[in-house]
Formats: C-alpha cells, structure tokens, sequence
C-alpha cells in the first residue's frame, strides 16, 4: 500500500481522465443507437443489415483501430478524443440491437392504442415506444458501460491518459501493486457507474418496479373465482 | 352519422377482410357489429378511425368523407376502447386518462381535474388516480380504458370487444355500466363483439357479420330474434344451447307468426309480436328457438 499512499494524487488525476474518456462514449452511443434501432425497427428487411454491420464494427481489434483513427481526422496519436470515437463505436456495435430489441418489444396492443388515441408518430416515439424500451435499453448500456470502462485501458499502451496508465507504467517498472490498484480502480468505477445506471433506471421508470404484486394478487383472485 | 358506401379492404398480404360493406351508423345509438373471429369486425371498426384506410369504397362521417381529415386529429375526436385496455404501462391512471386532452392542448391542471370526474363516471375510486394500469384488476383496467375513450368528449365510441378478456362476473357489470353510460351520455356507440348475447343486450342496432364483413342480418334485437333471415343467423344467435336464457317460439297463426319468448322452464316471458292484437295458446308444441340462458343458471330467469 505504499507505493498507492505516495502516489495519491496521481492515482486521482489518472482516474478522472478515465472517466472524462469512458463517459462520453458510453452516452454517445446510446444517442447514435437511437435511429439506428428505430431504422431497425422500422423497416423489418434491412434489420438484418444494420444490426450485422453495427455489430461489425465490434471486430475491429482496438490497437490497429486508435492508429487509424488519428490518421483519419488528424489528431495526435496519444490525444484522448481517438479512444473516444473508438470506443462510441464499439458502444454503437452493442447498444443498436439493444435499441432495436427494446423497440420491438413493446406490445403491440398498446402501439396501437397510443395510434388510436391520436399520437402523432414523432410523438408516439418518444412518449410511449421510446420510454416502453426503457428495460431494455438500460439492460444494454449496462452493458456498454461496464466494458467502455473496462476498453478505456487500451489507451494505456499508447501513453494515453487514463487508468492504462498504471498497467502500461507498473509493467515497465515491475510494480505489482500499481498493476492491481490499475484493475481495483477500473472494476470500482465500473461497478459505481453500474449503479448509478441501475438507480437511474428505477428513478426513469418507476412504473417498472410496481407490477409484479398486483399481477401476482389478480392471479390468485382469478385462481379462486374460477 | 357514420356511413360506409361499399367499403372493401384487402390487406398487403392478399386477404380481403371486408368486401363491399356498406352500412349506415345512426347518431346517438348503440351499433354492435358482431361475428365470429376473423370476419373482419376490427378492420370496420379500424377504418372508422383511419387506422385502417380502405382499399376501396367510401366512408362519412356526418356527410364527410373521412380520407379528407388528418388521421391524428381525426383520432383524437373519436374514443376509442379495446380488449385488454391497452392502457399506457408506463403512465399513472390519472395520466392515462387524460392523454387524449392533453394532446389536444387542454392544459394537463384542467385535464387532470376533469379526468378525474371521469373515474367517477365509470364508478371507479378516485384513490386509484395515481396507481399504474399493472396495478388494477382487470376489470378496472377497462374502466379506466373507457374513461380514456370519453376524456375527449368525442361524439363517436368505438369499442373493441372491449369486456372479451374479463371474468363473466365483471363483465356483466361492465355491460349494465356502458348501458348506463350510454342513456346518460348518448354518443354514437359502434361496438365490436363475438358475443351474441352481448350485442343483443347492448345494440339498438345490432348486425350479424359473416366472413368478409357480409352483413348476414341487421336489425334491431327483436326483429332479429323473432325474424331470423337464414339458416346462420339461427345457427349463430342460437349457438351456446343450454346456455340461452330466452327462446322465441313461433306460433302458427291464420293471421300470420305470434312470436312468444319462453324461458328456460317453457314459462311464457313475453309476446314480441302478436298480429291481430291476439296471442294463440292453443298450440301445444311451439317450434322454438333458444337464445339466452346464461343467467337462468344463476337462478334469475
Ligand atoms: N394487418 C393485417 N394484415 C393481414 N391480414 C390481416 C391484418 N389484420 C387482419 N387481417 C386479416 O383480416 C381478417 C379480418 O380480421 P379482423 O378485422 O381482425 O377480424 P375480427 O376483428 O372480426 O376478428 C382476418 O382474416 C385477419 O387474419
Ligand atoms: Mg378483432
């Protein structure tokens, strides 16, 4: 614990960059995913095709990926934004069928009824289909979340900012223990963020959390009656 | 009024759900459609509201032609209840009902008030105001689904088999309250069913469908009952036996048909028609139709 005691400061900056370069991507990718999923959704032929080239992106190694993005938008090779454009999309890969999934699962009852009511159709989108995704959606950029945090270290290797840092710097300089405070801090602000999602979910749609005992006590009911 | 002019639809995939219906929907009354499942008795009731635009054909509402008017205002001036509520899951009662309001521009202080004057109107508690659909029995869940089809005050209901999915008991408290509704409110109701017995207890104007939305018969409850057009009519208001709780016996007369309803114990309930002024008892053995019996088995016939 030594070395993590003489090094505080370090360890707090290195962890603030981190998060100044997951956080963007993990929200990014949730708004690029939108049209994307409604794309998806919409026209049933090319879900197919979106979906598969999103998820291609996905293949792409890391590495090779934050060379090319610096050539292609001129950016030095250890500037933070190419770690973030790199990883929004790999956030896209995941978190368009996430969308489109969620999409689809809204019932189709109440789609139609939100039509007979007079929704129009940008409205219908996001005060019911969009909302009504919600469950899913978050199921998703849970995911996305933990492993933008997790890719965010990549950078490391290039002398990027971050918590890659200490993996890239401890292995150099054969110290275990800045290694393991590296991956301590990486699966603490994956598990914080996680929460934060989770909580933010509950917060968004408190509709979900009621269901369950009022459909459990009219089970029953019909149970007697019948 | 509402008046379909040899209105067909055929769907993308090839099936032609209504071929040449053509109906008039008076004002202020209760129009059941009623016919087996698939006949095409959403599709009506879904190109009443442009949610469904016919392939060919016309339909008016009041003299107007409805493919002129804007599908989403269109919407928001008719009700609209289907099976199964399809409340919004993710809004308050409250919020549910007032939707159609609110979309209209009402401001949601004023939408919120009236709202919940209607959940006294539908004979729901006020308490329920804030739970989310989830939270309600079933039979709430209509309740509140018809609520929402009034909160816009719209001339025309349209109602999709809105009780199939609820328990008998509630059901027919559900049917005495629309029944209720309709003499105190007086819109033009156009109700979807399969249930014979429901259409004929709700309809002042009830139509008989066959597949393709034919009209098989249309008439009042009574003239239908006592006068059934075909061999499917008969079949179709007389399926469920030993469920019925009336039957028409019709009785040779020189003057023409006497036409006697009869309970399930054979017990005289009522005359329909009786040429002449005279009913004839003579006749021991009445032909009989049956039609109705559900509640003679709760005892009440
Ligand atoms: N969107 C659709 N696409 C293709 N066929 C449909 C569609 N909706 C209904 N149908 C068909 O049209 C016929 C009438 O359907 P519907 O109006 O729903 O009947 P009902 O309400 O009387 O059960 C059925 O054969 C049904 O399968
Ligand atoms: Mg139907």
């Amino acid at each position: 614990m030594v070395w993590v005691f003489n090094n505080l400061t370090e360890i707090w900056q290195h962890t603030l960059e981190h998060l100044q370069i997951a956080l963007p991507p993990i929200i990014l990718s949730f708004i690029i995913a939108i049209p994307l999923g409604w794309l998806a959704k919409r026209f049933p032929p090319a879900r197919g095709t979106i979906l598969t080239l999103a998820s291609l992106l996905y293949a792409i190694p890391s590495l090779p990926l934050l060379i090319v993005i610096p050539v292609l938008i001129g950016t030095g090779l250890q500037d933070p934004i190419n770690v973030v454009i790199a990883l929004t999309l790999y956030g896209i890969a995941l978190m368009a069928r996430s969308t489109a999934d969620g999409l689809r699962s809204v019932d189709p009852d109440v789609r139609q009824s939100a039509t007979a009511l007079g929704y129009s159709p940008w409205t219908q989108f996001w005060a019911v289909e969009f909302p009504l995704a919600g469950p899913v959606l978050l199921a998703g950029i849970r995911v996305v979340s933990v492993s933008t945090i997790s890719l965010t270290t990549v950078g490391g290797v290039l002398g990027i900012p971050g918590l890659g840092l200490l993996f890239t710097d401890g292995f150099q300089r054969g110290l275990v223990e800045e290694i393991t405070t590296g991956i301590v801090l990486v699966i603490v602000i994956a598990v914080v963020m996680d929460t934060v999602l989770v909580m933010l979910g509950r917060w968004l749609m408190p509709w979900t959390r009621v269901a369950s005992p009022a459909v459990r006590r009219r089970r029953n009911l019909r149970a007697v009656t019948t | 009024m509402i008046e379909f002019r040899s209105v067909s639809k055929q769907y993308p995939d090839g099936t032609r759900a209504v071929d040449e219906f053509s109906l008039i929907i008076p004002s202020r009354k209760t129009t059941v459609l009623v016919g087996s499942s698939g006949c095409g008795k959403t599709t009506l009731l879904r190109m009443i509201n442009r949610m469904v635009d016919p392939t060919s054909g016309v339909i008016e509402i009041d003299g107007k032609d409805i493919s002129t008017i804007e599908p989403v205002h269109l919407r928001r001036d008719v009700g609209y209840v289907m099976q199964n509520s399809g409340l919004l899951p993710h809004r308050r009662v409250i919020d549910n009902v007032a939707t159609v309001p609110i979309l209209k521009g009402v401001p949601k202080k004023q939408a919120h008030e009236d709202a919940l004057a209607l959940l006294d109107t539908v004979g729901l508690d006020r308490s329920l105001a804030d739970r989310y659909p989830a939270q309600l029995s079933g039979g709430q869940q209509q309740r509140v689904g018809v609520a929402r089809g009034l909160a816009a005050n719209p001339n025309i209901l349209l109602m999709d088999e809105p009780f199939g999915a609820v328990d008998p008991i509630v059901r027919t408290d559900l049917q005495n309250e629309t029944l209720r509704l309709q003499r105190e409110l007086d819109k033009t109701v156009v109700f979807v069913t399969h249930d014979i017995d429901e259409a004929f207890l709700l309809g002042d104007q009830v139509i008989i469908l066959e597949k393709g939305a034919h009209i098989a018969q249309q008439g009042s409850p009574e003239e239908i009952l006592a006068n059934p057009v075909s061999e499917f009519v008969a079949n179709f208001i007389g399926a469920d036996r030993g469920k019925r709780r009336l039957a028409v016996s019709s009785i040779a007369h020189p003057q023409g048909d006497d036409l006697v309803l009869v309970d399930a114990g054979g017990y005289a309930a009522g005359v329909i028609a009786a040429p002449g002024g005279q009913l004839a008892t003579a006749n021991p053995t009445p032909k009989s139709r049956s039609i109705s019996n559900k509640t003679s088995q709760a005892g009440d016939a």
